[in-house]
């Protein structure tokens, strides 16, 4: 730390102000400016960090700037590096990174959209989480009341790229899917059956989420956390109390760290096999798909016995769980997870016994390690590319670091692969949760409830089953929020799908987007 | 193919009898909270701690209302927790969908002392009307086999929760396709629109669009907290709540999200009235 904070000092004099380590393991760098693009090549370059997520906030009133958070991490180090880079009130512009950082691109124009601050330099600067029929409003200033009533939209004003030539047309598709699924709208251009390219318009679900967390009382937003995604709901709520407990320095007992790390493995236990399912069922394998909704049919009654509620809500709280659990509770998770694990173990050979499912499943939709990186994919789908990152291991939390598991990791980015990393990872999946269990300490399973002190800032970061989920807060007055950010991982994800689609026929997209599974409410917000 | 077989025959059935057989669930799980208007003492910190302002009290000079809304509820058990009383408990029960949004709506009406506490109940209103509901599904099975009911699903905003139990009742253990009931691609083919919400600003459109591209006679189930009144989410300048604030809505099925008996249970409702409506 001192070292880094001396080194950066001296190679930035001007513009550190100033380094400081106010949350165990996050190192904040102020600047002078609003420009982060000569700190930022240096990290990428000679650090060989990651630029992790990039947002803003709204403190006009409090210190008379609006500020841009830069996260930025290192294989190998976990430790989170966070640049602070203020931004006038009198001229709200800071300059762009999205040209030479593709990952950036849409968490740049919300902040466009929500702060009014003008990404400069941006090569597509259009509205992206507010569509471009809304008013000129942003919402996640200070100024901008939560209930504020908006006059009636006046028509569709979106213009998608056209797509021009003999042969060639447009398939529109949604936001209304055919499918249960949730709602965006793709648009394909397509020669006959093989597609050229793909725009994607998402945000439809964008329900004001970063903005409502500032206005309900702490322990309440927990439940907000919880309806992020609804089935990353675990995940979202651990990550949301996480930051609460780094920033108020809550330590949560040893116990509820072994329960959380046991239900955070179930949630991906059960998505990973509705997903295995799935993506059988979208390549017309449709029997797999039935044995797989009734494997995912045990977790989730198992999720009911541990925490009353089948896809986990209600359990996690600030400073540990909800809810302690009885023996004959614990002894259902092996019962349960004996008979699941058997049961994955046939549904997977079932899937591989197929040559006409191999068949559809490898060469299609290839994401290749280059992009995958280039695009800051995270998660299953960059293990699937060759993206080596998973939070557990890189900046492990809860009880990870007293849990053993492998992160699997495979170069050749097609949907057989992304399948193959959650077959992979259910198997670990059930390593940890059996660890975690015969390691489970006694004593409390929540630390004393007390107020969160206001002013405090923290970063906290969880592998969801999808792949890395950030949560930001500073805590306010009566124990209040005055910023949430929430980064789900498919912020990141989404584009790559449109990388995926060269060489791509349509009919092979519903099972392309299935192997990504990403998830549109956690990206709109 | 014979290890698929073999691997099949040997599950055997798996699917749940349910509605005609209560099903299995855990003791730990939550349904909605009871509540026991005459015995509760003070309703202060299970409305303080209630994330969806599903309890709320109205006070007025020597009167205290208090509202209990089942459309907001998402079942997270804090009024239990938080009342010192035994007057508010959880259940195991979760078939609440009805018909009128008002059924799931209780006052209870106290007098209210100057400290802030309160006693004496004045009046109560009953639970949701669930005895008569349990009824008129029972008539629309009775019935079922002379019809099918093909069922367009909405999301208009929702966190994907309720998604993934409604994509549950397709799986073997629900089997929704034994009672004729199946969903279907486009709104155009649906007799039933079966929507999650909350209804966002950015899916107002698409949703209207959708309703009206769904044939007469049809029917709306609005699903979930969410659905019904916006959930924790309520109305915002993003959301504008639940879905009969946009489509007119038929059936409310609670819960959040409401698991797949809970949502059956609604759509067996919502099979009655199609039925009656002439389909």
């Amino acid at each position: 730390m001192k070292s880094f904070s001396k080194e950066l000092r001296e190679r930035f004099p001007e513009q550190v102000l100033s380094v400081e380590e106010s949350v165990s393991g996050q190192v904040t760098v102020l600047l002078n400016n609003s420009d982060a693009t000569a700190i930022t090549r240096h990290f990428l370059t000679e650090r060989q960090a990651r630029l992790v997520t990039v947002f803003a906030e709204d403190r006009v009133k409090a210190e008379g700037v609006f500020y841009n958070y830069y996260v930025f991490d290192r294989l190998g180090d976990p430790s989170w590096v966070i640049l602070k880079a203020p931004i006038s009130k009198d001229h709200p512009s800071f300059p762009s990174l999205a040209a030479e950082l593709p990952s950036v691109n849409w968490q740049e124009r919300e902040i466009q959209d929500w702060f009014g601050l003008e990404a400069a330099g941006h090569p597509n600067p259009r509205r992206v989480a507010l569509h471009d029929n809304w008013p000129d409003v942003h919402p996640l200033r200070k100024d901008f009341p939560l209930d504020t009533v908006l006059p009636a939209f006046e028509g569709e004003r979106h213009v998608y790229r056209p797509t021009l030539g003999e042969g060639v047309f447009q398939i529109p598709v949604g936001p209304v899917h055919a499918g249960i699924i949730e709602p965006g709208h793709f648009n394909f251009a397509v020669a006959g059956e093989p597609i050229l390219y793909l725009q994607l318009r998402m945000f439809y679900t964008h329900k004001g989420t970063e903005k409502l967390f500032e206005n309900l009382p702490i322990p309440r937003a927990v439940f907000l956390a919880e309806s992020i995604s609804g089935d990353s709901a675990f995940s979202h709520g651990a990550a949301f109390c996480q930051a609460i407990e780094r920033a108020a320095e809550i330590e949560v007992p040893q116990r509820a760290q072994f329960m959380r790390a046991t239900l955070l493995e179930l949630e991906r236990i059960a998505n990973h096999i509705g997903d295995a399912g799935a993506i059988a069922n979208d390549v017309g394998f449709v029997i797999a798909n039935a044995h797989a909704g009734r494997v995912r049919e045990l977790v989730l009654g198992l999720n009911e016995t541990l925490t009353g509620s089948r896809v986990l809500r209600g359990m996690v709280a600030i400073g540990g769980v909800r809810r302690d659990w009885q023996r004959d509770q614990i002894e259902a998770i092996e019962k349960t997870l004996a008979v699941v694990e058997r049961e994955f173990r046939d549904l997977t050979a079932i899937l591989q016994s197929s040559n006409s499912t191999r068949e559809r499943l490898e060469r299609t939709g290839i994401l290749r390690p280059e992009k995958a990186a280039m695009l800051g994919v995270v998660g299953v789908a960059g293990r699937a590319s060759g993206v080596d990152l998973d939070v557990r291991r890189d900046h492990p939390y809860e009880a990870y670091r007293h849990l053993p598991f492998r992160v699997p990791v495979y170069q050749a980015g097609d949907v057989r692969h992304r399948l193959q990393v959650r077959i992979d990872e259910v198997g670990e999946s059930l390593r940890i949760i059996r660890a975690a269990v015969a390691q489970l300490p006694g004593g409390p399973h929540r630390a004393p409830r007390q107020p969160i002190p206001p002013g405090r800032c923290a970063l906290s970061a969880v592998e969801g089953w999808r792949g890395e989920i950030i949560h930001w807060v500073r805590t306010g007055e009566n124990n209040r929020l005055e910023r949430c950010k929430v980064k789900d991982p498919s912020i990141n994800n989404w584009p790559a799908i449109v990388e995926t689609m060269e060489g791509n026929i349509v009919a092979d997209f519903p099972v392309i987007n299935k192997s990504f599974n990403l998830s549109y409410s956690g990206t709109d917000r | 193919m014979f290890k698929i077989l073999q691997k099949t025959f040997s599950v055997g059935t798996a699917t749940a009898d349910y509605p005609r057989i209560a099903p299995r669930v855990a003791e730990q799980f939550r349904g909605c909270p009871e509540f026991d208007f005459a015995a509760w003492n003070d309703a202060r910190p299970a409305a303080e701690a209630c994330p969806t302002g599903a309890i709320a009290l109205i006070d007025s000079e020597g009167l205290r209302q208090v509202i209990v809304d089942y459309g907001r509820c998402i079942f997270c058990g804090e009024c239990a927790e938080t009342s010192a009383d035994e007057a508010v408990r959880m259940t195991h029960q979760f078939e609440l969908a009805v018909t009128d949004r008002r059924d799931l709506v209780l006052t209870a009406e106290y007098t209210l002392y100057p400290d802030g506490s309160h006693a004496a109940l004045l009046s109560a209103t009953s639970g949701p009307g669930m005895e008569e509901t349990g009824k008129r599904i029972e008539a629309a099975i009775h019935n079922l086999l002379g019809r099918s009911l093909s069922i367009r699903q909405v999301d208009a905003g929702s966190c994907n929760g309720c998604e993934q139990e409604i994509v549950a009742l397709n799986n073997p253990v629900y089997d929704i396709e034994r009672f004729g009931i199946h969903f279907v691609a486009s709104p155009r083919h649906a007799d039933m629109l079966l929507v999650t919400g909350p209804v966002t600003r950015n899916m107002e459109l698409a949703l209207r669009k959708t309703w009206v591209a769904t044939p007469e006679p049809k029917v709306v189930a609005a699903v979930g907290a969410c659905g019904i009144s916006g959930g924790i989410f309520g109305t915002n300048y993003a959301s504008l709540g639940g879905v009969d604030a946009v489509i007119p809505v038929d059936v409310y099925i609670p819960g959040c999200p409401p698991r797949p008996e809970a949502l059956l249970h609604g759509i067996l409702l919502a099979l009655g009235l199609a039925r009656r409506g002439g389909m």
